[in-house]
């Protein structure tokens, strides 16, 4: 565990103190470098200074052993630095299996956050401790980015892209998030707290939900029903579309040979934009929903698709090929 | 007033140089004379470096307390984004290449002129007809895009006036293109009898890869751009999700040319570090034939690095793999640089002019900043400091601390060439040290603002961080001062400065050979080179000690 330095934030992620680490290694070795540079260039200053006005220096001009010694060390200390380095980013872009999946809607100049039982926040985010958070992040305008000091974590929440960042809370308490990619007049407003609860506190905060708040899967459901997706899409696989039971995770068969996984951005390119990858044996006849729903409906649709997961999976006319892994 | 050795001797200016050869407005807008470009050039990126520094003045004193009360948020983007375009395209980008570049390089390889002469001056043109568009921009409603342009916030959503901002740039990037081209014919095929590729000195080195960056990554910002306009102004679909764009193509081209644009920030000013060393050392450069391949070198990687700004935009984990280590390549030539550099001190005969003053500073500063860089090619420590302060600090560190001490330092160690006078030497070192404690009390507090989680270009921020925000802007005026102090000793001393006489210091280069200033055609008669670079020992008529007395002692590290 790293020791807390005073111009360290608070330590509140499983990311915290690897992060930390790594930094007071550069920071070793840093300070290491600069004090050997500095030292000798203000000992050389003194000591060699100008004696006598026409006074010249002794002609040196070069040593093969040393240049390959100032090479050859700070190209390993790199090396070093490289690899611990893409040991912490390989772990933070792989999101473990069993998170719970919370979805973030950036747009100018709020955060709509909604939590897994459809619960939502806006620029509020609570998490329990000790669970893998998984946050799913779309844009309804412009790139924004979402960060928190505290977990030493942040990613770009790009529109027509879907990025995700994972992190597990490991401290109680309320910190600050920030929008970090410049999004325009309000860029600076665009933040909220994490408050971070224990899990019983965030399973009764959870369940304290205002009828307000409308299920996603059940959200989804309709607009299933009132986009006319269901007239297709029959779940028994009789449809002009192939049924989307258990098509979530699962990989996909494309007419031209291909498989894709059915995560949540061939979900919502498929939506948005169908001919980009059309099912085997089926004809593009799907029209594109681009411009037509929010980000919050494509998450519906999403967390619908996702509740599907566990239908029965038709003997023809499946979209899938292989079940899914969850 | 000058400990200069030469200094002492009195000196009369020439009867005529290039700068009375011939008078009136149309003989400088019409020159030709690479030097009196150079000058226009010195004139115009100052007058940039003035609004840019306005701009920077009013973001320091609105950052004061951390509800920000100068000035609304939409004005405070604007001052960011118009500080960033004014310092980086108009400021920094021409200042040393087009500036002491221009006016040094047929100098110092002994030719009469740039190979295309009436190009020179078409290039100053373009650039200013590049900055009258960004200024129009500036003032019919302000930028607020941040000079990154990120789409789609540029091309779609931002209500400021891109449209002529992004024309401007565009034109602009001409103006690099062609002083590029100019210079690599000019190095090529004018170099005097006698001045090989291993004699030339290393600020032309420096500055020949500086030219290979703007050839070939200025057309890639010039066309990002104007794809962006095209968008805002016609909705054609590149970078805008909604018309079938992608806004992360524009990431990949802006940063294409973007960042090898640091190098090219960077690499006059190490060339210019390069020739102040061994000058006040007064002995050959330690390492001659590194440093000048690691010009190449940084010039050829930094092609290569372009997507660590963008480990965070949900690029592929292998493609931030390849371009963090590719980055870590790139430390290596600038970390050669220095360690040649502090060698060469070793055993010199160093005196505390101004220019040595500043080459040390860029030393210790530029350290800093390549340092720091470090730390955000680090993929798993960019996660925390992307988009924070600390970027701030860094990209500051080497720009500032690094290529406008490299440019100051510079126009002080010419100055006596390029106006034949003398500038106060006392007030000049105080004006560095200055400098150097402002800079950094102004940049180092924003390292620690960034780790502790600020992140840029916000108008307001939480109240815990406002202690390290005053420290900055304390540190902002000091550096004001360092700044305001210079402009104007060398202005005073263009006429009141004592006579300098042709190589004051005295250094080795060509340059130094003619009269200060130089006359039109800069040499009497084609100079023949048959010394080499930054020699001291062989060169009696620098009426120097040909040898020091350690030299008689076995000397370790001597080949």
């Amino acid at each position: 565990m790293q020791a807390q330095l005073p111009f360290y934030p608070d330590q509140a992620s499983n990311f915290a103190p690897s992060v930390d680490s790594l930094m007071t290694f550069l920071i070793l070795v840093s300070v290491g470098f600069s004090v050997l540079i500095t030292a000798a260039i203000v000992i050389f200053f003194f000591k060699f200074h100008r004696k006598s006005k026409n006074e010249i220096g002794v002609p040196m001009h070069g040593d093969l052993r040393l240049e390959t010694t100032w090479i050859v060390i700070p190209a390993l200390l790199a090396l070093a630095m490289f690899s611990w380095g893409a040991v912490v980013y390989v772990d933070y872009r792989h999101a473990p299996q069993d998170t719970l999946d919370i979805y973030v809607i950036g747009k100018q100049w709020m955060w709509k956050i909604q939590q897994p039982n459809g619960r939502r926040e806006i620029n509020e985010l609570h998490v329990p401790t000790g669970r893998n958070i998984k946050l799913v992040l779309a844009s309804e305008d412009v790139i924004h980015d979402f960060f928190v000091p505290a977990f030493r974590v942040k990613m770009d929440v790009v529109p027509g892209h879907y990025n995700t960042m994972w992190f597990r809370p490991t401290k109680p308490g309320r910190y600050h998030f920030f929008c970090s990619q410049y999004c325009g007049t309000n860029h600076a407003v665009m933040g909220g707290w994490v408050t971070v609860m224990d899990p019983s506190d965030y399973a009764a905060w959870l369940s304290g939900s205002t009828g307000e708040d409308v299920n996603p899967v059940v959200a989804g459901e309709k607009l299933f029903v009132e986009k006319a997706c269901a007239t297709c899409h029959l779940g028994n696989g009789t449809g002009r579309a192939p049924s989307l039971n258990g098509v979530y995770d699962g990989t996909v068969r494309l007419a031209d040979g291909s498989t894709v996984t059915a995560d949540d951005a061939y979900i919502r390119e498929s939506i948005l934009n169908p001919p980009a990858k059309i099912v085997a044996g089926y004809q593009p006849l799907m029209p594109a929903f681009q411009g037509q729903l929010t980000e919050e409906q494509i998450l519906s649709l999403t967390a619908y698709i996702k509740s599907l997961q566990s239908q029965p999976v038709p003997a023809t006319g499946a979209g899938v090929s292989t079940p899914g892994k969850k | 007033m000058s400990t200069t050795p030469q200094a002492s001797l009195s000196h009369q200016l020439p009867e005529e140089h290039y700068l009375n050869s011939t008078y009136g407005i149309r003989s400088w807008l019409l020159t030709t004379d690479h030097k009196r470009i150079g000058l226009l050039y010195l004139a115009s990126v100052t007058f940039f470096f003035f609004v840019g520094g306005i701009f920077a003045t009013l973001i320091r004193i609105h950052l004061l307390t951390p509800e920000g009360y100068l000035v609304t948020p939409e004005t405070y983007n604007k001052l960011f984004t118009m500080h960033g375009v004014a310092m980086i395209f108009f400021f920094l980008i021409p200042s040393i290449p087009a500036v002491l570049g221009n006016f040094l390089i047929p100098l110092m390889i002994g030719a009469k002129d740039v190979a295309f002469p009436k190009l020179n001056l078409l290039s100053w043109y373009v650039y200013i007809t590049g900055g009258c568009f960004v200024l129009y921009s500036f003032a019919t409603g302000g930028l607020d895009t941040g000079w990154t342009f990120y789409t789609p916030l540029s091309s779609v959503y931002s209500n400021s006036a891109v449209t002529p901002a992004v024309i401007g740039i565009f034109i602009n990037g001409f103006s690099s293109i062609l002083t590029g081209m100019n210079f690599v014919v000019t190095i090529h095929t004018m170099r005097a009898p006698g001045m090989t590729w291993f004699r030339l000195p290393l600020f032309v080195w420096a500055h020949y890869a500086t030219s290979i960056i703007f050839i070939l990554g200025t057309p890639v910002i010039a066309i990002t751009l104007l794809l962006a306009g095209l968008e805002r102004m016609f909705h054609l679909g590149f970078f805008n999700p909604a018309l079938g764009g992608d806004p992360i193509l524009f990431q990949h081209l802006f940063w294409f040319y973007s960042h090898p644009a640091v190098y090219i920030m960077i690499l006059p000013a190490m060339g210019v570090v390069s020739e102040i060393i061994p000058t006040f050392a007064r002995k050959p450069i330690f390492g001659y034939s590194f440093i000048a391949a690691s010009s190449i070198a940084i010039a050829v990687i930094g092609f290569f690095v372009w997507a660590h700004h963008m480990f965070l935009t949900g690029e592929s984990t292998y493609a931030a793999l390849a371009f963090s280590l590719l980055s870590y390549l790139v430390a290596i030539p600038s970390a050669v640089k220095v360690f040649n550099w502090t060698s060469t001190l070793y055993k010199g005969s160093i005196s505390y002019d101004t220019p040595m003053l500043y080459a040390l500073g860029f030393i210790g500063l530029f350290l800093i900043g390549g340092l720091t860089g470090l730390f955000l090619a680090c993929l798993g420590l960019d996660i925390h400091i992307h988009d924070t302060y600390f970027v701030v600090a860094h990209f500051h560190y080497i720009m500032v601390g690094g290529a406008v001490m490299g440019y100051v330092g510079g126009l002080h160690f010419w100055w006596p060439k390029i106006t034949g006078k003398l500038y106060p030497e006392f007030l000049a070192r105080i004006a560095a040290v200055v400098l150097f404690v402002g800079f950094n009390l102004t940049f180092f507090p924003q390292f620690l603002l960034g780790y502790l989680g600020m992140p840029r270009r916000y108008h307001n921020y939480p109240p815990e961080f406002q202690v390290l925000n005053v420290m900055s802007t304390a540190g902002a005026s000091i550096l004001a001062l360092g700044y305001l102090l210079p402009m104007l000793y060398l202005t005073w001393s263009m006429r009141y400065g004592k006579v300098a006489g042709p190589n004051p210091w005295p250094a080795t280069g060509l340059e130094w050979r003619t009269a200060s200033p130089p006359p039109t055609e800069n040499f009497d008669v084609t100079p023949v080179v048959d010394w080499e670079p930054y020699d001291y020992e062989n060169r009696p008529d620098l009426g120097l000690a040909t040898r020091n007395p350690r030299s008689l002692a076995p000397a370790h590290g001597d080949d």
